[in-house]
């Protein structure tokens, strides 16, 4: 469940990305973050099917809830990462011209 | 249980190597300037390695940080020494050192052809002659 929520994340951002009309709110970080964790959750998956063969795929409904709320806390942590960067980098120059207005206004 | 170490040392590997070719390419950049030579070279019609390095670092990092975040939730990873729970068991320890050469590895031989066939793909898009301008409709 957390792969799957992970790898949807990662296909969305990858079509934002794709839709891009320039590259001021840095499109790739959440593209690279979630296909890089969809990935290797991808090698795990492969490894616990090898042990389980078909159970893999009929998770008791605790572990599957379990999954999907450790799958949306990766993509708001992901998300939030991405907004740190962003505003550190900070491409289009608003949080410095905030700070400059704030601080011309004291 | 640390599979994801394998990916961050990696990416510690892959950032250093794309610095180092960061700082290579530059320099003959700026050399190619300085000879007045054309810049347009087989280079420009590729990514150059320094930038496929860093999709490579960033794609390890990502999937390291996030991977991180999942064993802390699974009580994994703690803030303290000495930060792996694995690490207090003998027993555990051993069990997590064939985690990572198993599942880490994995996870980053994934990761690491994953790139390069991106990489591959990116090349052979490069190499495409630009799509001529669409007619405006009558």
């Amino acid at each position: 469940m957390t792969l799957l929520i992970c790898v949807f994340a990662a296909i969305i951002a990858t079509i934002k990305w794709y839709q891009r009309k320039d590259d001021s709110m840095m499109p790739g970080v959440p593209c690279v973050l979630f296909w890089g964790a969809s990935l290797m959750w991808l090698g795990d998956a492969i490894f616990e099917y090898a042990e389980l063969g078909a159970e893999y795929f009929t998770p008791a409904a605790e572990d599957m809830l379990n999954d999907a709320f450790l799958g949306l806390s990766v993509v708001a942590l992901g998300l939030i990462l991405w907004l740190v960067i962003l505003l550190i980098k900070d491409p289009k120059g608003v949080v410095k011209a905030s700070l400059r207005k704030k601080a011309a206004s004291k | 249980m640390a599979c994801f170490l394998v990916s961050a040392a990696e990416a510690v590997v892959v950032t250093a190597a794309a610095q180092i070719m960061k700082n290579s390419e530059m320099k003959a950049d700026s050399q190619k300037l300085a000879k007045k030579a054309a810049v347009e070279t087989k280079q420009e019609k590729h990514l150059p390695w320094s930038k496929k390095l860093m999709i490579l670092a960033q794609l390890l990092w990502g999937g390291a940080f996030l991977l991180c975040f999942e064993h802390i939730w699974h009580g994994e990873v703690v803030p303290w020494f000495p930060f792996l729970t694995a690490m207090n068991d003998p027993g555990d320890t051993a069990e997590m050192l064939h985690e990572m050469s198993t599942i880490g590895v994995t996870m980053a031989i994934i990761v690491t052809v994953t790139w390069a066939i991106m990489m591959f793909v990116a090349d052979r898009i490069m190499e495409r002659p630009d799509a001529k301008p669409q007619k405006a409709a009558a």
